[in-house]
């Protein structure tokens, strides 16, 4: 067995044991949490990390799959049918978003997704009957699958853990697939992959479409572990975390969501316990990635890592490396 | 039936006028060379075969069908393939991975989000093969930041000829290439079977009268002189405009 599969059978049996060892319900709430936002994350890594398409309105897409299965759980649907509508749902509206707002890329497409994003937090604000407008929808039970009560934050935990890993291995299959290389493509070069015989804006489309998906299962799992939901959840500070989550883990990476994830909300719900000014400290936080290891935590701590063992780990090259 | 038929193309700017009713017929299997001094419209005229632009008027067939109005990635799945004056890679990837990208484009596993790319057999091993055709093959694990620019100019090639195109355009192959990189560039390009119909603009006088058989000469955007290499080289409009006195 390598390092690298001890390390995930490690880091896999450790996650999976979390309500095991965690000193507390508050933490493995915590851990669900990150979880939560890991998933977002995921998703929203798929556009801007391997699309290179960087959305600030995602906190929108989150939005409408928490509002749909506050929504149709108020109209005294079941938590199956409420999950399943609130995921098409999501990837419907996602559709529509993509549709507007892949007439651009670069800017404008983060000009447009701002723009979308915002309209549906002003929807959530107003229109009161359907969203109940700053009051929000309060969502009264979890789930009970195979008669577990997801009402214990174990059993929660351990549901968001199933879903997290089922997100991380489609993104990691995705990922190595021709279509998330021909996604990366379009990336790189886009009029390039047009003259190879791509057809780039479909390929932004389904992976758009993708994103969509992980966004709604995050937002289902989100209004089920805070039983509300509120305008504030669509707000484009919460777009703007997310977006941090990615770029501060390392965009286009498949662990760097992840890691950013947890950073963001470890310093949110942990440390804001302990020092009054978290936020000035995430901010810092921040500024320290960028300045250290641009790329994220994840690129940036491999880079460090092979500067420091490099010699010993790497294998003896053909050829004598140049820099790029 | 010609490969490649350009007939009363225009393509204006504004008030610039960069390609001019322009004619051009290319038989199957030709060697032709497009010269013509800077801003003639040589780049404009490949953009505007490949789909990059649209004409104003005018009409383009490949191999008999009318490809005016086709998007430009369908033009590569009907045979057509290209590359580009300014090297237009992927850079973070290794050579391979680029050549596999261009096999891809033509194949409809691209659509495939679920099966491993580097474990389809059969891609990766005519992107080998691309690979050894222009003497890339040792080194195709390579990441692509740490080649030369001459090895860059055949990954070009050799991801334009793993597409097994009918009409392949080539834009400036030799630009910026030291002696021993053009030769090698040059003998790659010698060793392309004839059923490949090929469009070359090139400057590099010595080595690109050798490779082509008729040359048409373009100045504002306009065909001056068309003809055989010698037939044209002779031409007393052709030292005027181009080759100097």
């Amino acid at each position: 067995m390598t390092a690298r599969a001890i390390a995930l059978l490690l880091a896999i049996v450790l996650l999976a044991t979390v309500p095991v060892w965690m000193p507390g319900i508050y933490y493995v709430n915590v851990a669900s949490q990150i979880l939560i936002y890991a998933v977002f994350a995921l998703g929203l890594n798929i556009l801007a990390g391997y699309g290179g398409l960087v959305s600030l309105g995602h906190a929108g897409l989150f939005g409408i799959a928490c509002y749909a299965t506050g929504y149709l759980l108020q109209l005294g649907f079941g938590h199956a049918f409420a999950i399943v509508a609130a995921t098409v749902v999501g990837v419907a509206a996602t559709a529509i978003f993509a549709v507007l707002s892949l007439r651009a890329s670069g800017i404008g497409f983060i000009m447009i997704t701002l723009a979308l994003g915002e309209i549906l937090w002003g929807l959530a604000y107003r229109w009161i009957s359907l969203t109940g407008g700053d009051n929000g929808i309060n969502v009264k039970t979890r789930p009970e699958p195979f008669g577990l009560s997801l009402a214990d934050a174990g059993h929660f935990y351990y549901a968001t853990f199933v879903v997290f890993v089922i997100a991380i291995a489609t993104v990691a299959i995705f990922a190595r697939s021709p279509l998330g290389a021909a996604l990366m493509g379009t990336r790189d070069q886009p009029r390039r992959m047009n003259a190879l015989g791509y057809h780039v804006l479909a390929i932004r489309f389904w992976a758009c479409l993708f994103s969509g998906l992980l966004t709604a299962w995050s937002g289902i799992l989100f209004v089920y572990y805070t039983q509300f939901i509120s305008p504030q959840t669509l707000s484009l500070t919460s777009s703007a975390e997310v977006l941090l989550m990615v770029i501060s883990g390392g965009a286009g990476t498949l662990l760097g969501p992840v890691v950013g994830a947890a950073l963001v909300v470890i310093v949110k719900t942990v440390v804001s316990g302990f020092i009054e000014r978290w936020n000035f400290l995430l901010g810092a936080i921040f500024v320290a990635i960028v300045i250290l290891m641009p790329e994220g935590l994840v690129p940036g701590s491999v880079r460090l890592w092979r500067l420091a063992f490099g010699r010993r780990t790497r294998k003896p090259a053909a050829v004598p490396e140049t820099k790029p | 039936m010609s490969a490649l038929a350009i007939a009363r193309l225009r393509k204006s700017f504004g008030g610039l006028n960069v390609t001019r009713d322009v004619n051009l017929s290319v038989e199957p299997g030709e060697r032709r060379l497009i010269i013509g001094p800077n801003g003639a419209g040589k780049t404009t005229l490949f953009n505007l075969i490949t789909g990059d632009l649209t004409p104003d008027s005018g009409t383009i067939s490949l191999l008999g069908q009318d490809i005016t109005g086709v998007p430009s990635r369908r033009r590569a799945h009907l045979g057509m393939a290209r590359t580009y004056q300014i090297i237009t890679l992927f850079a973070r990837n290794t050579i391979l991975h680029n050549v596999c990208l261009a096999l891809l484009g033509l194949s409809p596993l691209r659509w495939n989000p679920f099966i491993d790319m580097k474990r389809q057999g059969h891609i990766v091993e005519d992107a080998r093969a691309a690979l050894k055709q222009v003497g890339l093959d040792a080194i195709a694990e390579r990441p692509l930041s740490q080649t030369s620019y001459g090895e860059r100019r055949r990954v070009e090639i050799a991801m334009a000829l793993a597409q097994k195109p009918k009409v392949l355009l080539l834009d400036e192959p030799f630009a910026g290439l030291s002696i021993d990189e053009r030769r090698d560039v040059h003998q790659c390009l010698m060793d392309i079977p004839r059923d490949v119909t090929m469009v070359m603009i090139e400057h590099n006088m010595d080595v690109a009268l050798e490779f082509a058989e008729r040359i048409t000469l373009l100045h504002f955007g306009e065909v001056i002189v068309e003809g055989t290499r010698s037939d044209v080289v002779n031409d007393p409009r052709t030292r005027e405009v181009y080759l100097g006195h």
